[in-house]
């Protein structure tokens, strides 16, 4: 058992450029060293995923001029799990002159992230995303519009501006897709390798530096060395950690955690974001959860039954009856509160058994209501597509019977840990979009996430990844060298070993328990008591995973078995760390809510003074205690209050 | 599998065979062309209700005319020339285009259900194939006259007449089935041509569908008027 | 509830397969299509058997892995539905079940339900693109667009890129896939400057992977999940005809 952990030394990110905040971009921006266009051709550099963050900087990296190596698990780069993005990308274009600024953006994102974000990194991002939206339109990529033929903007995720553009509910689709067009046009032009149906499963690491990655291609089954100048990590989330998620069923943490297992230290990883307006889990065969989109709750009215075990169908129980919660405890903000004030309001109402549907893990969202006030058609008009999918996912019509939902994993705010320049510890490789810790905090608002994914590969990474390269000089590695061997060993024996248990256990089986351990104890509310007993629970799992797990078929074919086993495995030992991050961080912040850190009136209550601080955990060894790295955070621009929703 | 993906051929290659749009476009011009032929034909065809002499004279019409500025049958040999090619390259273009689809779909289904494709592609290429046939038969009896009771060059009146007499009721049937083919095959293929040469959209598509079966009938029931009225009595 | 399984079974992409029966007892109506084919997994795990392998990723009908086709339909019956958003609800009880990979010589079987699409990047790689480096974009107001253009390329621009147009195909077909992308890139002003070299080499890609051509069946749109309108291939006719007669805007 460890649920231990040794203080290391501060972490410093010594790339942040100092200054007024408006001019540290540009500041840093002058001050890379830029690499001769002649020598870009002779530099590799490998991206590993392909969403918004991967596929956007492996085509701009090849624009300027690198050689590229891109790498995807899924059959093609246009499938990333950013495609799944529904609501929209906040730019502080100010287009409707509602007084929004890069400031305001800025200033938005670090508050919404409860002040656990770099005010440097945030104020960059809010810079950049003009930016963004700039180049995706001249993409084609087709964002809804006025009929003046103007881009539209909405107000989303509880802010008083207009600042998200979007294209209907599929805007990560997209912007994805505009990435992946302009991926492919690399790719024609020679100047992307592209490797689809890839999983890296090892990063390769000499003289200190990233190299390259091993990759299993998962056609074949062959283990293939990639060298390169640099690495590039743009491998999304960990949601997946708790088996049912909003993620993509292939999301995993598998390269991130082997770079983590070879120096790249790992910040904040109890920062996961639970989103409340999921559709409940309908049985044990359940395989992944859908997101309803938050815009739902503009015009849906949450509630539950006052009375416990009120088994009546909805539409019987009459209005007094009825607990609006979220609009009783929090009248001035209702049902728009924050994601993770709304899902934990659900959760303690289901926790007093006030829950509904057939496992009591729900809640209405009901739309009677506006479907008196403005019609059936009106609500058609602006919701009838979200309607149809809840529709055939339930078998239930949300136009008649009140929706059920209930809060689910979404996004991990966690991540490898970078510097400004989006350098992870070990030189050279780099982190960009959700598989880094940087920009969100302890809470992600609607709408950043692709601002973010964007940001990172098209603006940050191209140019900082140029001062790397130009400061350093890189021999070429030799494919011999006994690093590179050692990395693909590691990799053969893994695989070897899991396809030899034979065990009595299938993956999934492992995947599932260990995902109601992570749920029920380091999910919406997380206790001393919980996080001890869920540390056992995984150790304990871990041990019987290696055990008996039953990997059928053979390593040298497509095996999705093998794969999920692959994953799954890191998935446990990184578990047991964000249940260690959850417990040593002894304060309520964004989405963590400690039940030891609350207010009076059950709110979360931060604690600046002892853990205004990036945890960035250092990987020790199999079995050792992971060292924690501080990185102190300084707001000197806005500064940290208490939020409040009432 | 090849994991570094490259487009064969690569970038700016011309390849030399056709694409299976222009063969596509092909189909729409020269199908185009028929139907204009069809309607002609459909036309003079009712002129027997007119009487024999209406009939014989507009058929000799059609070899006199421009005379005497044109050889005698001139116009007839150019009409015939251009059909023959329209149709000889709606064949072939078909012919390739099929044989590419049969490439392009070597594995069947184990379970076919009712789909729309099937119903659609079921008429065109059978159904050419049974015009293609009923053309030839066609060309044997009222052209040449090889096939026809009567058989005198220049009849055409008594020649039509001696051809669906009731005794040959079969073909009569046969003649039936061949232009409800026909029917059936225009049905689809003018708004298909429409469709090829970028002229349908969503909003149109219900009104070109009601025009392609309004002269799929228009013309199927122009047709078989002659015979049937041959057949049972109406002309004689 | 029960059902019988008969699903396609193919070692690898030079296998010869079959078709093979099986028996899931404990179904239930509230199940996914493709949680029915976990089940059936665990099952065949548990048994020593290998598990059925098939693309699958989002689950939630947007990232156009999975591809079956379900008895005969590509994605099965539902309208709009792509297959992991297919409840079992609409099935019956006892009911017998045939799943297939997508049939298309441009979309080789890998293993069992798995084909390769990649095909249809190649065909982005012809030219589904606007040229536009990074850095290089103008205001984005700085050019309007009208609102009726905007949507229609939106309704194209939803493919998802599942490839159900080519498995419902008679002449396995690849064009609403195609059209789609044309029409995105053409109704929009940044698309104009290469919309007539695009349509020409997206063609000739499309034939050179091994697509059948059109003939304007309209079963693609039928299965098509995401309900892409046959209009875009009646664009990319007109498009196509525009770049190679001369009439077009930019050769």
């Amino acid at each position: 058992m460890y649920s231990d952990f040794t203080i290391g030394d501060p972490v410093v990110d010594t790339a942040a450029p100092e200054g007024p905040i408006e001019d540290r971009w540009e500041k840093r921006r002058f001050g890379v060293k830029l690499v001769n266009p002649a020598n870009k051709r002779k530099m590799k550099i490998i991206v590993v995923g392909t969403g918004l963050a991967g596929g956007s900087a492996a085509a701009t990296l090849a624009e300027a001029g690198y050689q590229v190596a891109s790498f995807c698990y899924q059959d093609s780069p246009r499938r990333a799990h950013s495609i799944a993005a529904q609501g929209g990308i906040n730019a502080a274009k100010n287009y409707r002159n509602d007084g929004d600024s890069v400031q305001r953006l800025f200033y938005d994102t670090v508050k919404g992230g409860d002040f656990r974000a770099r005010e440097s990194n945030v104020h960059r991002l809010a810079e950049v995303s003009v930016q963004i939206i700039d180049q995706c339109v001249a993409q084609g990529v087709p964002f809804a519009r006025e009929y003046g033929g103007l881009l539209d903007n909405r107000s989303f995720g509880g802010v008083q501006v207009s600042r998200t553009f979007y294209a209907k509910g599929q805007t990560g689709q997209q912007l994805l897709l505009g990435a992946y067009q302009a991926l492919e046009r690399q790719i024609d032009a020679g100047r992307v390798e592209m490797h689809s149906r890839h999983e890296m499963l090892e990063l390769v690491v000499v003289d200190g530096r990233a190299r390259g990655i091993v990759a299993r291609d998962l056609v074949t089954g062959e283990i293939e060395t990639h060298l390169a100048d640099a690495v590039v990590l743009a491998s999304g989330g960990y949601g997946n950690v708790f088996y049912l998620s909003t993620n993509a069923k292939g999301c995993n943490v598998t390269a991130s955690w082997r770079a983590h297992r070879k120096g790249a230290l790992f910040a904040n990883p109890c920062f996961t974001q639970i989103h409340p307006t999921c559709i409940p889990v309908s049985g044990d065969h359940q395989s992944k959860l859908t997101l309803m989109s938050e815009s739902l709750r503009n015009d849906g009215r949450i509630w539950v039954p006052k009375e416990m075990g009120d088994l009546r169908p909805p539409q019987e129980i009459p209005e007094d009856e009825r607990d609006y919660f979220l609009e009783r405890q929090y009248p001035a903000f209702g049902n728009l509160v924050p994601r993770d004030i709304a899902s934990r309001a659900a959760k303690n109402v289901c926790d007093a058994k006030r829950g509904v549907g057939p496992s009591g893990l729900g809640v209405y969202l009901d739309f009677a209501d506006i479907i008196e006030r403005t019609g059936r058609d009106a609500v058609a008009a602006k919701y009838g597509n979200l309607f149809e999918m809840y529709e055939r996912i339930t078998g239930e019509d949300p136009y008649t019977t009140p929706m059920r939902i209930f809060p689910a994993v979404h996004y991990t705010m966690g991540g490898l840990w970078v510097d400004y320049d989006l350098q992870s510890t070990i030189p050279g490789m780099f982190v960009v979009g959700e598989a880094n810790f940087s920009d969100h905090g302890a809470n992600r608002l609607g709408a950043s996430a692709l601002m973010q994914g964007l940001a990172d590969g098209y603006f940050v990474l191209p140019v900082t990844i140029g001062d790397y390269l130009a400061s350093n000089h890189l021999e070429p590695v030799d494919p011999d060298a006994p690093e590179v061997g050692e990395a693909r060993k590691t990799v053969d024996d893994r695989i070897r070993k899991l396809l030899s248990i034979d065990g009595t256990r299938t993956v999934d089986s492992f995947h599932r328990e260990l995902g109601h351990i992570m749920w029920d104890y380091c999910g919406m509310e997380r206790t001393e008591d919980g996080l001890r007993k869920a540390l056992d629970l995984i150790a304990e799992l871990r041990r019987e995973f290696w055990r008996t797990v039953k990997v059928p078929g053979s390593a040298a074919t497509l095996n999705q078995s093998l794969e999920k086993a692959g994953r799954v495995a890191d998935f446990l030992e990184l578990g047991e760390l964000m249940c260690l991050d959850a417990l040593h961080r002894n304060e309520s912040c964004g989405c963590h809510f400690r039940a030891e850190s609350q207010t009076e009136d059950h709110e979360a209550k931060r604690d600046d003074e002892n853990f205004g601080y990036v945890a960035a955990w250092e990987y020790a060894g199999a079995g050792e205690p992971p060292v924690l790295h501080k990185e102190d955070l300084n707001f000197s621009y806005v500064h940290p209050s208490q939020r409040s929703y009432k | 599998m090849v994991t570094v993906q490259k487009r064969p051929g690569g970038a700016g290659v011309r390849r030399l065979r056709n694409t299976s749009l222009q063969l596509k476009i092909v189909m729409a011009v020269t199908g185009a062309i028929s139907v204009l032929y069809l309607v002609l034909h459909m036309i003079g065809n009712l002129k027997i209700f007119l009487g024999r002499s209406e009939l014989d004279t507009y058929a000799e019409f059609l070899r006199t005319v421009g005379e005497p500025a044109l050889p005698y049958s001139t116009l007839l040999w150019i009409i015939r020339v251009v059909l023959t090619v329209s149709i000889v390259l709606h064949i072939v273009s078909a012919t390739i285009l099929a044989r590419r689809a049969a490439r392009a779909r070597p594995v069947r289904y184990a379970a076919t259900p009712k789909t729309p494709g099937s119903y659609a592609a079921r008429t065109m290429r059978w159904g050419g194939v049974i015009i293609l046939l009923f053309i030839v038969y066609h060309i044997l009896d009222l052209t040449t006259g090889t096939l026809n009771p009567n058989g005198v060059g220049g009849a055409v009146y008594d020649n039509v007449v001696s051809d669906f007499a009731p005794s040959r009721w079969y073909v009569t049937l046969f003649y039936t089935l061949a232009v409800v083919a026909v029917g059936f095959h225009l049905r689809h293929g003018i708004w298909s041509a429409l469709q090829t040469l970028g002229h349908s959209s969503g909003a149109r598509r219900h009104a070109q569908k009601v025009t392609s079966t309004v002269i799929a009938v228009v013309l199927t029931v122009g047709f078989l008027a002659v015979p049937f009225a041959v057949t049972f009595g109406l002309v004689a | 509830m029960r059902l019988t399984l008969k699903i396609w079974r193919q070692s690898d992409a030079d296998a010869t397969g079959t078709m093979v029966g099986y028996q899931v007892d404990d179904a239930d109506e509230d199940m996914s299509f493709l949680e029915l084919l976990d089940v059936l997994n665990e099952k065949l795990i548990l048994s020593g058997d290998e598990p059925v392998a098939f693309d699958h990723d989002c689950r939630e009908g947007i990232c156009g892995s999975c591809s079956m086709v379900i008895n005969g339909h590509p994605h099965g019956p539902q309208k709009a539905t792509t297959a992991c958003q297919l409840h079992l609800r609409h099935f019956r009880d006892g009911e017998t079940i045939t799943i297939e990979p997508w049939r298309a010589a441009a979309f080789p079987v890998i293993k069992d339900l798995v084909v390769d699409r990649s095909a249809f990047d190649r065909i982005i790689q012809a030219g589904g693109y606007v040229s536009v480096p990074t850095g290089a974009a103008p205001d984005a107001h700085a050019t309007p667009v009208p609102k009726v253009h905007a949507d229609r390329a939106f309704t194209a621009a939803a493919c998802i890129g599942c490839g159900a147009c080519v498995a419902a195909c008679p002449n396995g077909s690849g064009s609403l896939f195609l059209g789609a992308k044309i029409t995105h890139l053409g109704e929009l002003p940044q698309g104009q400057p290469e919309r007539d070299g695009r349509v020409v080499r997206m063609v000739e890609q499309h034939d050179a992977e091994g697509f059948g051509g059109c003939t304007n069946t309209g079963a693609c749109t039928v299965s098509c999940p995401k309900e892409i309108p046959l209009d875009v291939i009646s664009q990319l006719n007109h498009d196509y005809i525009a770049a190679t007669s001369g009439r077009g805007r930019i050769a």
